[in-house]
Order: C-alpha cells, then sequence, then structure tokens
C-alpha cells in the first residue's frame, strides 16, 4: 500500500494520539471496489432497465449495499477531505468535558450501536411503504440516491458542527450562527414540528391497533412488562440490562403469542376489541403518564426493550429477504405516479414522492439526536464520518428492505390495506370491486381473497389498514413465514411486526413528549414572572408543561382518528413536509456555517441538497395550501365543504354527517393553516441565513462559534476497522499501559 | 463443528474454534456495550483515573443518579 502516514503527537511523552494518513488504494482494494461497483451498476440495470414482469428482490439489496459501499468510501472521504477536515489531536468534547456520564469518549463501533437505535424507528418503515403505491422504481431511487447525496451529507455535517460545539443542540446553534431572529424561528419550526411528528405517529399505531383485540392486548402487555423490567433494575439488580432486556423480550414473545389466544376467547374479544377513538385516547393518557413518571420505571426500560427489538428485527428481515428472495408485484411506476390520484395519499410524484418517504432518504429529526447525545460521546473528529454518515446508510437499508416488504405483497392486497374506508367501502365485497376496478396489472380478485387473507394472519379484517405499518407486518409474515415456520406462524409473524413498530413508535411518543415539554418550560421560563418554570424539579411546572404537550399532538391524533377523508391521507403528507422542513433548516444552519468557514468551492455539497429539499418542500407546501384539486389542497376541501354545509347537504363526499362535514371544516383549517406556519418559519430561517452568507461574502469570512482547540490525550481508531497504522498505534499505547481502544471496557 | 470431507489438522480446528469464540465474544462485548451493561464499570474506571480518592457510589446509587439525570435532561429518539 502506498501510504503517506503521519503520526501526531501533544506530548512527546506519550505515543501518537492521531494518525494522518492519506492512501491511496491498492491494487487489490481498487479491483475489489471495482468489482463491487460492478456488481451494484448490474443490480441497478436489473431494476431499472431489465424490469421484465419477474423482478427479484434481491437485486434491491444488491443496488443499495454496494452504492452505499461506494458512497462511503469515495463521496463521505470527499466532504472529509474538503469540508471536514478532521483532526484528531483536537481533544474532542468527550475528552475534554468527560464525567463518566453524558460527557463520554464511548468505543466507536458501540456508539455506532446508540446512535443508530436512536435515529431509526418506525418513520423507515412507514414511509417506504405508503410509497409503493407509485411504484417500486421511484422510492428506491430516491431512497438510495437521496440518502447519499442529502440525509447521509445532512447527518455527517450537523454531527460535526455539533461536536466543535460542545455537543450544542440544533435551535442553540441556529440562534448562534443566524442571530436571533432566525434563531427564535428556527426553535419555533423544531417545536411545532416535533408536535406534528408525534401526532401523525400516534395516528399510525392508532389504524394498527383498532378492531384488533390481539394487537391491543399485546401492546397493552408491553406496560407491564416494560414495569417488571424497572423495578428489577432498580431494586434487584441494577445494571444488568441487556439480562433484563432479555427476559423482556422473552415475555414480549410471550404475551404476542397469548395475544393470539386472547382473542379467541369472547371475554378477550369483548375487552380488547377497541375502536379508534378509544385507542387514541389511550395513547393520550399513556403519553401523559410516560412524561410525568420517573424515567426508570417506564421510560427507560421500554427504551431498552426497543433497542433489543430494532437491531433484532432488522437482522432478522435481512436474512429473511436474503433466503426468501421474494418476486416483486408492483410495477416499476403506476398511473399514481403521474395522475396524482393514489388512494394511500394524494398528489403526484413530484413532488409528493419525496415528502412521503422522508426517514431513510433525508431526515429532519435526525439533526436532533446529532446535535444531542451523539457529539458528546464521540472520541475522535474522524470517527463522526462513519457515525454520521453510516449511521444514516444503515437507516436506508432498512427503508429499502420496507420497500421492498411492500412491493412483494400482490397489489389488490396492498391498496384495499392502504385505500382509506371511504374508498373500499369497509367490506371484503365492495373491497374486492374498489380494487378490481384499478386496473391494476395482476389478475382480478374475489372477496373470498381477502377473507382467506385476514384469517391467514388471525385478524377480522384487513380492509383499510392504512397507515402503513399494517402493510409492513402483512408483508413481514408472507417473508418469514416463507423462512421460518410455514403458513402456520403467518399469524404470529403479523402481530410480531405490528408489536414492535408500536413498541418504536410509543418510545419515539414518549421521549418526544419529555422533549418537547422541556422545550416549552424553558421558553415559558423566558418569560418575566415565569421562571420557576426552568426548574425541571418543580412538578407542578412538569405537569402544565406535559399537559400542553399531550393536548397539543393529542388534538392533532384525535383530527386525524376521526377524518372522514382519512387521516393518514390528509396528515401523512404534513408529516414529511414537518421533517423535510426541518431538515432544510439543519442544511441552512451547515451551509451558513461553510460560507462564514469560506469554504465557497465545497458548500455546495450542503447547498445542493437544501435547494432540493427547499424546492421539494416548498412546492408540497404550495400545493396543499393553494391546489384547486380538492385531494391535495386543504383550502379547496376547506371551501367546497363550506359551500355543503351552507346549502344545507346531510352528506357530502366521504362524510356522511352533518358533523363529518363539520369535521372536515375544522380539520382543513387547521392543517392548512399549519401547513403555512411550517412553510413561514422556514423561509424566515432562510433568509435569515442569507442575509448573515451576504454579510459574510462582503466581509470576506465571519467568525464562527467553534470552541477552541484543546490538545488531546487519547487515541482511538477512525473507522469501523483498524489500519495497519492505527493497529501499530494502538499496541504502542496498550505497552505504554494505557488502553485506548477499549478504554473503560469493563467486560472485555 | 467437524466439518464432513473436509480434511483438516487439530491445529486448523483450535485456530478455527479460537477464531469463533473471539468473534462471539466481540459481538457480546459489542452487544452488552450498547444495552450499557458495562457502564458503571465504566464509571469507576473514570473515577479512578480522573478523580482519585473521590467517594466511588456503589452500583445501585450509580443508576438512581443516572436515571434522575435522564429525568431532567431527556434525550430525543427518532422516528
Amino acid at each position: 500500500m502506498t501510504t503517506d502516514t503521519d503520526l501526531i503527537r501533544t506530548d512527546p511523552d506519550e505515543p501518537p494520539v492521531a494518525v494522518r494518513q492519506r492512501v491511496s488504494l491498492t491494487p487489490t482494494a481498487r479491483v475489489t471496489y471495482l468489482v463491487i461497483a460492478l456488481l451494484g451498476g448490474f443490480a441497478w440495470v436489473m431494476i431499472a432497465i431489465v424490469r421484465g414482469e419477474q423482478v427479484n428482490s434481491v437485486w434491491f439489496v444488491f443496488a443499495a449495499v454496494c452504492t452505499y459501499i461506494i458512497a462511503f468510501r469515495f463521496y463521505s472521504r470527499l466532504i472529509e477531505y474538503k469540508v471536514v477536515k478532521p483532526r484528531d489531536e483536537r481533544a474532542t468534547p468527550a475528552e475534554t468535558y468527560s464525567n463518566g456520564k453524558d460527557f463520554d469518549p464511548t468505543d466507536r463501533r458501540v456508539l455506532f450501536g446508540h446512535h443508530f437505535a436512536a435515529i431509526a424507528g418506525a418513520g423507515p418503515l412507514v414511509g417506504p411503504v405508503l410509497a409503493a403505491q407509485m411504484g417500486y422504481l421511484p422510492g428506491t431511487l430516491w431512497i438510495i440516491i437521496g440518502v447519499v447525496l442529502a440525509g447521509g451529507v445532512q447527518d455527517y455535517l450537523v454531527l460535526w458542527l455539533s461536536t466543535r460545539r460542545r455537543g450544542r443542540s440544533l435551535g442553540q446553534m441556529a440562534r448562534d450562527e443566524l442571530g436571533r431572529v432566525g434563531g427564535i424561528a428556527a426553535l419555533i419550526g423544531v417545536f411545532v414540528i416535533m408536535i406534528i411528528l408525534i401526532a401523525v405517529l400516534a395516528l399510525v399505531v392508532v389504524n394498527a391497533l383498532a378492531e384488533s383485540p390481539w394487537a391491543v392486548f399485546s401492546l397493552l402487555m408491553t406496560v407491564p412488562i416494560a414495569l417488571f423490567m424497572g423495578v428489577y433494575l432498580r431494586y434487584l439488580r441494577p445494571g444488568r440490562v441487556s439480562e433484563v432486556s432479555l427476559i423482556g423480550v422473552a415475555l414480549l414473545l410471550l404475551a404476542i403469542i397469548s395475544g393470539g389466544w386472547v382473542a379467541e376467547t369472547d371475554w378477550g374479544q369483548s375487552w380488547f376489541t377497541l375502536g379508534k377513538i378509544t385507542i387514541a385516547w389511550g395513547i393520550v393518557v399513556y403519553g401523559f403518564a410516560a412524561s410525568v413518571l420517573p424515567v426508570w420505571l417506564l421510560l427507560a426500560p421500554r427504551d431498552y426493550l426497543s433497542t433489543f427489538m430494532k437491531v433484532g428485527t432488522i437482522v432478522l428481515l435481512a436474512v429473511g429477504i436474503l433466503i426468501a428472495r421474494p418476486t416483486v408485484q408492483m410495477p416499476a411506476v403506476t398511473s399514481f405516479a403521474s395522475e396524482g390520484n393514489g388512494p394511500a395519499f394524494a398528489g403526484t410524484l413530484f413532488p409528493f414522492l419525496f415528502i412521503t418517504i422522508a426517514c431513510g432518504a433525508l431526515s429532519g429529526f435526525h439533526a436532533l439526536i446529532c446535535s444531542g447525545t451523539t457529539p458528546k460521546m464521540i472520541q475522535k473528529e474522524s470517527q463522526i464520518r462513519m457515525i454520521g454518515y453510516g449511521g444514516m446508510l444503515t437507516e436506508s437499508f432498512v427503508a429499502i428492505m420496507a420497500l421492498v416488504t411492500a412491493v412483494v405483497l400482490d397489489q389488490h392486497l396492498y391498496f384495499a390495506l392502504n385505500a382509506p374506508v371511504g374508498l373500499t367501502g369497509g367490506t371484503p365485497e365492495t373491497a374486492a370491486a374498489y380494487v378490481n376496478g384499478l386496473g391494476l396489472s395482476s389478475p382480478a380478485v374475489t372477496p373470498e381473497y381477502f377473507t382467506q387473507a385476514a384469517s391467514d394472519v388471525g385478524e377480522a379484517s384487513i380492509i383499510s389498514r392504512t397507515g402503513g405499518a399494517p402493510t409492513l407486518a402483512f408483508g413481514m409474515s408472507e417473508v418469514l413465514s416463507g423462512v421460518f415456520g410455514g403458513v402456520g406462524l403467518k399469524a404470529f409473524w403479523y402481530h410480531f411486526a405490528i408489536m414492535f413498530e408500536a413498541l418504536f413508535i410509543l418510545t419515539t411518543v414518549d421521549a418526544g413528549t419529555r422533549v418537547a415539554r422541556f422545550m416549552l418550560s424553558d421558553s415559558i421560563g423566558n418569560i418575566p414572572g415565569a421562571r420557576k418554570f426552568r426548574d425541571p424539579s418543580w412538578r407542578v411546572g412538569a405537569w402544565v408543561c406535559s399537559l400542553l404537550v399531550v393536548l397539543s399532538w393529542g388534538a392533532i391524533l384525535l383530527m386525524g382518528v376521526t377524518d372522514p377523508l382519512g387521516g393518514i391521507n390528509t396528515l401523512f403528507p404534513l408529516f414529511g413536509i414537518a421533517n423535510q422542513l426541518l431538515a432544510a433548516i439543519a442544511l441552512t444552519v451547515v451551509f451558513t456555517v461553510l460560507i462564514k468557514k469560506r469554504v465557497y468551492k465545497w458548500a455546495w455539497m450542503p447547498g445542493v441538497p437544501l435547494v432540493w429539499d427547499l424546492v421539494v418542500t416548498l412546492t408540497a407546501s404550495y400545493q396543499k395550501i393553494f391546489s384547486s384539486v380538492p385531494a391535495i389542497g386543504y383550502f379547496t376541501q376547506h371551501n367546497n365543504f363550506v359551500a355543503a354545509k351552507e346549502s344545507g347537504a346531510q352528506s357530502f363526499g366521504t362524510a356522511t354527517s352533518p358533523a363529518a362535514i363539520d369535521a372536515v371544516i375544522r380539520n382543513t383549517l387547521i392543517q392548512g393553516t399549519l401547513s403555512i406556519v411550517f412553510a413561514v418559519l422556514v423561509i424566515i430561517v432562510v433568509l435569515a441565513a442569507i442575509v448573515v452568507c451576504i454579510k459574510s461574502v462582503r466581509a470576506g469570512g465571519l467568525p464562527t462559534t467553534e470552541e477552541p482547540d484543546e490538545p488531546s490525550h487519547l487515541f482511538a481508531p477512525s473507522s469501523f476497522l483498524m489500519t495497519p497504522a492505527e493497529k501499530q498505534v494502538a499496541g504502542e499505547w496498550a505497552s505504554a499501559g494505557r488502553t485506548p481502544v477499549r478504554s473503560h471496557a469493563g467486560h472485555g | 463443528m467437524p466439518v464432513m470431507g473436509e480434511p483438516s489438522g487439530s491445529g486448523d480446528r483450535t485456530a478455527r474454534v479460537g477464531a469463533l469464540r473471539a468473534a462471539t465474544d466481540g459481538v457480546r462485548w459489542w452487544f452488552s456495550s450498547v444495552m450499557g451493561d458495562n457502564a458503571y464499570a465504566r464509571y469507576v474506571d473514570h473515577l479512578a483515573r480522573h478523580h482519585p480518592g473521590e467517594p466511588v457510589p456503589t452500583e445501585k446509587q450509580y443508576w438512581r443518579d443516572r436515571y434522575a439525570a435522564m429525568d431532567a435532561n431527556p434525550g430525543a429518539r427518532c422516528c
């Protein structure tokens, strides 16, 4: 290998703290990357051009993984060389402020696990499933190209900014770099966006649990399981986290299996068959309880379960797809992509595909994690690439697998699951008539087909189970029952999938409610006379703020649940727009810092995804506000229903009563107003940034709030595997009696 | 596990068993670190390195403090 290696020391008596090397590839490495590139290219050809009737899902896995490897090796390296320029002789906040708690230099591979568990949840599982209505190709292209050029770049660069700023939050960095107005707009934006995200995710859970005694029973059981785990860790065996999590997962599996028994009994059916409104109120009450109860009792144990399940099921799904290798049923592109009349969500491919798939391609929410816990645990600046960019690539892979499980389902089944009840009519007969009338390319189905499909997974009905989670669960049960257990286990796998999606979402709901509660109490605390709210130990303040937060997202949730138009159909676009607008705020902050640092030549790296994201989200917002198509434009829909009410109509469209007409009038007004608020906040942030950028260019650069250098006194490798030079340095530290690599590792 | 029809010396097999054990140990170490099993040991180590002489809390007390800190300063979970 032709390597140009510099060993950098900050103390002549210590081994080197950094290995700086410019590696030019060895002939073997060149051939390896060439083979990976060719294999990836071949897989892309199979998916995009050869198509035919029979595309095997394995090509999706190859196209994705090969593209990720090439992008990680070459594009993220380019960003590292030109923009990030890591200096490992500089101490990270984890080292400088090390307190053994939140600031704690953590092994890069462990931190990768932590970071992945924090960024990935139900989002990358749900969005791709809904986007599958436009065919398999647009979603696949956006997930993979999006993560390489947008999502990975955002996560990488925000993590970098925050690591150089003592782990400051996105809101603080926006204020520091964009000034007061931009900062306040960003802060409000983050809060409002968080509320809508929680509401829509909760709506996904409601739709997955409604009228399903099996799913309701097994999810309810997670609460006593979590309480048991909390008490176990507090009083019986503190610190045995893996042990209690294993017990918890075993109990969870038992809860899923016993859910099947309970759902067979009369009492089980009468107790646990709950309507959407009841479940929605249940989640609201749960959210409130989880945010005021002590963390150790409910939130922390649920989080352990969630982490455990996340890693486990994603590996399981990948193995399942590789072994079962199902054939894709959905066409490459459907007519809904160009006509914009899809049943899962309305609107044409541009811009709505790009906001429906947020997590997995570009997710603004990640900017909150990348500027939260992760930057306080990084050992070395050069590791930011594998954690930030690498972590996002992994989430993208989850999204691709979710897309695969949706597109291998029969098309009729997919649309019967995802069309709102206003279209399918809710019975097997009406649903069969509806999907057979869509002109799908696979043979028509009979009503019995849907009855059989439902009974295979142990449900009374699978018609109009919108929200993505049931579709994914159905697809997973097909894939996994083909590999493990056969048809007999289909119902188990279906409820297993529903359970872990609900678990992820509820973890996000309770953690998000808590974070929003703290943001709210901090903001109220700024008002003169209300300073007491800033004290987190003041219970009254905590209760008041929790209640306000829960009621905010609870109101939107109930609105979605009772919406005659179908909640997911109207609210999911708002979720995507909100998430992507948060990405716009994050990329704006990054772009501004690069301009201030005069990195003009490479500012396009965050600049291109920023412009793309703004074009997509603002076009989508514009259409949601101004479109004259009722299914898309909130205000057109609003005005139509107002006109219907004034004419004295007893029913209109999918609203079958005057009360339902009123509900649509109210909901569309709120949704339309929220769209305006989001867009205006982001426009303010962008304008503030433009002002700062112009000022900076005129002044020939401006100072940023980067922390001054502090010499490092520890060593750690940069990426997943150690280079030979890094191995040598690690050896020097070990023989000097200091073990830098797995420092502090208790067991290992 | 012996592989049928594959001639291998016992030295080879020992090496393979060793590699397998190293791999499972590695996975176990990674998993328990991600879950936080060794957080207390790391904290004790941190105190010994940076604050020698300071009182070391018991494991029970350490976790109480840690959850209290999480209560006061929540971390977000993404969608």
